[in-house]
């Protein structure tokens, strides 16, 4: 028998270890992987890990993978750290584009100076409109947002195919169900010449640094702090709950719609009903590897980019299968949860059960 | 080990008896403390032996380790002359050991029956064990239903469950911890009489507290102990608090300094026919309260949790806001729609009882903390970004003039002792100036030279001219504090009277609900047990 015993202080610095330790266990446990598949443990690692980051191009692939996440994450963030718990950020990620793509397709012909402005704000929009209806089930009938996010997920997926297969699909599009694709003016332009890295990044790092000041700074983050580590003292400061579930949740929306928007108005070029590769997911994972601090989320972008296309290439060069980066995800989020929940507590061998008073 | 000259052994001797339960050298290691360190106690079959110390000395430690919750790291204990080791407290329970905790250990949403069941071995017949419970409940007259859910007992009556779960079982030594802080001065005596009944029968009672009086009266032997070692054995009848206080503490029992009230300043908070149904269908039910408390005036609401006194705490706060405005008028605005961040600005500010979780945020720091409620009244806010630098040194001055041990403003609210963070929140509530002052259980937990400079801070508050209204379960301090004092009993309010013209006897009436003019119905309701004229 073992059994978890509350450390009487959990050490502060292991708090900001752990994410370093989940990701070298990951590796380690994506070699053991390999070695189990029957590949060489080496060449895998080669073509995951460093193949990836071989030349300046391929660096910038990782980046554009990982704008809409650190876009997304750094929304949820705000929302997580109050425990207003969005799961729906892949809906919102979508209805965002819905948004831009509105936007694109009916106002054809404007300058890029007025279209992507108006494009960006009709994406944060749409995901903050997305987001705003289970705010409103939780503040008024006090629905666990968590399920109603959620399923709203799949209302979005299914919204979007409907229109790219309905009213938007492009009618010169050979019945793809995919939209026409955006003129110049509506795509978002490339930050280094001969790559697919645009402004979007730019964005995503002005949301990281208006998160960090937001968050660590500003009276409502503090607020916000303050419900989400004890809804009590909130209570007794005279914080608005309500307040933070709203803030929470259309922070996180918009900010999930405005990467939605950099997506189909940076690599896809329109929308489709394949546009987005469960970034809203994924985000989630980021911003809890990044320890909900806009620094951290920072990184753990750069790293959950790094797997989803070190996923793709082990699919090219050692003929694994597509799910080999979701099996990495998961793992690293395993291991950053383990490693939290040691760090918290310590493994005890008892030799017989604990019997409850 | 022991410090003592008296050990345990000579004490036993004295009376002729073998001891029941001996313990020798006992020392218990924390990863960060030593809590105990070579305890030496004995107490004889019929004996009530008091375990004296203040918060922090290491009487739960030694308590949890007799009822076989923890393991010493060193010592022996012996049972009726036989070395024992409790695994846990069913082991400590067949050997005849019962402890009443000062926190309980009952389900809210069984019955008292049910939770009384649960903690005999086997599955006894319900039916069956509840004539059993009244049986002992009329014994030692310790009324309770067995067929009430736990969750709407008052605490004293939760109390009651737990000291009958312990006598169904015959024990033959009853731990009490620190039983007296949730009862009525006439209930504490009935509880004394129960404890000397069963003292007279031959039981052994360890009574933990930090009541000087109590044990005097109650005990017939003590040991004190201060920072996990004993300092001293002695018979209370023979010694004054005063000695025992030195023994406790290491110092004289500090006294605070009390003036006469300045009589006829301004009203700053007002109950105008207060009545508010409980959110909780559980809570008490508010009933047309009116209270004033006037600048330079301290006012005590006494009485047994679990009367109104949440209820009444949120509804003043505006953690509860009510439907009505003028129910409560703080500094004469009619507030009863306010959400608590008006309230404040208007200059009331509040201590609640609970101070990690609700006063405090347990993992921010005391710097963070002190902008919980002083951000607006201290401007911390500016441009809607937070200035930390004035809330670190504001949280500084609060360390440093309210003597509060911590690492610095940086400090978690969890690192410090309970004691010292209501220190720091006390002084954080002190320090922005309010108008009206209200206060919780200002010293639940804390120790005597905590407790003595929070009280002499609230009567310097007063001196100041602020009005303060606390609301407090030990009918001790509110003596030593207040002006005026009322009582609340379900849910409702007894008129205020001059502490100096009253007494703990006729407050304690009261907290059963019958003062004069309380009509038939509360007097009826009356929940403490019945005061014999």
């Amino acid at each position: 028998m073992f059994r978890l015993e509350n450390r009487p202080e959990a050490s502060e610095a292991m708090r900001y270890w752990s994410p370093v330790i989940a990701v070298v266990l990951t590796l380690a446990g994506g070699l053991v992987i390999f070695a189990a598949l029957g590949k060489n443990p080496a060449e895998g690692f080669r073509v995951f890990f460093l193949s990836p980051m071989r030349d300046l191009n391929a660096i910038a692939e990782i980046l554009l993978k990982a704008t809409p996440l650190m876009l997304i994450a750094v929304g949820l963030a705000v929302g997580f750290r109050a425990n207003v718990w969005n799961i729906g950020a892949e809906g919102q990620f979508l209805m965002g584009a819905v948004g831009a793509t509105g936007v694109a397709l009916a106002f054809k012909g404007a300058s890029a100076a007025v279209m992507l402005p108006t494009m960006v704000v009709a994406g944060a929009i749409g995901g903050a409109l997305w987001a705003a209806i289970p705010a409103l089930l939780k503040t008024r009938f006090n629905a666990n947002e968590i399920l109603t996010s959620l399923m709203l997920v799949y209302i979005a997926q299914l919204g979007v195919s409907w229109l790219v297969f309905g009213p938007w699909k492009d009618p010169a599009g050979f019945n793809f169900p995919q939209t026409e694709t955006f003129e110049d003016a509506a795509l978002l332009p490339m930050l280094i010449e001969g790559t697919r890295l645009n402004f979007a990044f730019v964005i995503a790092l002005a949301a990281l640094a208006a998160g960090y000041v937001f968050m660590e700074k500003s009276f409502i983050g503090f607020k916000m702090r303050v419900a989400g580590e004890s809804g009590a003292a909130a209570r007794y400061a005279g914080f608005s709950a309500v307040g933070m579930v709203w803030i929470g949740m259309l922070v996180g929306g918009a900010a999930a719609g405005v990467a939605g928007m950099a997506e189909v108005a940076g690599p896809a070029g329109q929308l489709t009903d394949k546009l987005s590769s469960g970034y809203g997911f994924a985000a989630i994972i980021v911003a809890f590897v990044g320890r909900l601090n806009p620094i951290g989320i920072f990184f753990a972008s750069l790293l959950m980019a790094l797997l989803y296309i070190g996923g793709e290439q082990a699919q090219q060069y050692l003929n694994l299968p597509s799910s080999i980066s979701k099996v990495f995800q998961g793992m690293l989020l395993f291991f950053l949860l383990g490693s939290d929940v040691l760090i918290q507590y310590r493994v005890r061998r008892v030799s017989r059960a604990p019997q409850a008073r | 080990m022991g410090a003592s000259v008296n050990t345990p052994a000579a004490v036993a001797g004295a009376d002729g008896k073998r001891p029941r339960l001996e313990l020798r050298g006992i020392r218990k290691v924390y990863p960060s403390v030593v809590a105990n360190d070579g305890i030496d106690l004995a107490v004889t079959p019929g004996e009530i032996h008091a375990v004296l110390g203040e918060n922090g000395a290491g009487k739960s430690t030694l308590m949890k380790i007799i009822y076989g919750v923890t393991r010493q790291t060193e010592g022996e204990m012996f049972w009726e002359g036989q070395a024992v080791t409790p695994d846990n407290p069913a082991h400590a329970r067949s050997l005849g050991i019962g402890m009443v905790f000062q926190h309980f250990s009952l389900f809210e949403t069984l019955t008292v029956v049910e939770n009384v069941a649960l903690a005999l071995p086997g599955a006894p017949d319900l039916g069956d064990l509840s004539r059993r419970i009244e049986k002992v409940s009329e014994k030692y007259g310790l009324p309770v239903d067995p067929r009430r859910l736990v969750h709407a007992l008052s605490v004293g009556e939760r109390q009651r469950v737990e000291i009958i779960r312990c006598l169904l079982q015959n024990p033959k030594l009853l731990i009490m911890d620190e039983p007296t802080s949730v009862l009525t001065p006439q209930a504490v005596r009935k509880l004394f009489e129960t404890l000397r009944q069963l003292a007279a029968e031959g039981c052994s009672i360890l009574y933990i507290s930090h009541k000087l009086d109590e044990i005097q009266e109650l005990c017939h032997t003590a040991t004190v102990l201060r920072g996990g070692k004993v300092t001293g054995h002695c018979i209370p009848s023979q010694e004054t608090p005063k000695t025992m206080a030195r023994l406790m503490i290491g110092k004289d029992l500090p006294v605070c300094e009390h003036s006469q009230a300045k009589e006829g300043g301004e009203i700053r908070l007002r109950l105008a026919g207060l009545s508010h149904a409980s959110d909780d269908p559980f809570g008490t039910d508010l009933k047309d309260m009116h209270l004033e408390v006037r600048s330079g005036e301290i006012v005590g609401i006494a009485g047994v949790s679990g009367n109104g006194q949440q209820e009444l705490l949120y509804a003043i706060s505006g953690e509860g806001p009510l439907a009505e405005k003028y129910p409560v008028q703080i500094v004469g605005i009619e507030s009863g729609r306010m959400m608590p961040g008006r309230r404040r600005k208007a200059g009331l500010c509040f201590v609640p009882e609970e101070r990690l979780g609700r006063g405090a945020v347990p993992s921010m720091s005391l710097a963070e903390n002190a902008i919980l409620t002083a951000a607006k009244t201290r401007g911390f806010v500016r441009n809607g970004l937070l200035d930390f630098a004035a809330a670190r040194a504001f949280a500084a001055d609060c360390i440093h003039r309210y003597n509060v041990k911590c690492g610095g403003p940086q400090a978690q609210a969890r690192s410090l002792s309970g004691g010292n963070l209501q220190k720091f929140i006390v002084g954080r509530e002190v320090l922005q100036e309010p108008k009206v002052l209200v206060v919780a259980q200002p010293t639940w937990g804390v120790d005597v030279g905590a407790a003595a400079f929070i009280r002499q801070s609230i009567i310097d508050l007063r001196n100041a001219g602020c009005a303060v209204l606390v609301i407090s379960e030990e009918l001790d301090e509110l003596f030593e504090i207040c002006d005026r004092i009322a009582v609340i009993a379900k849910g409702r309010l007894s008129p205020a009277k001059k502490a100096s013209e009253t007494n703990v006897e006729e407050i304690g009436v009261w907290m059963s609900g019958m003062w004069p003019g309380a009509d038939a119905l509360a007097a009826g309701a009356g929940e403490a047990p019945r005061v014999p004229a």
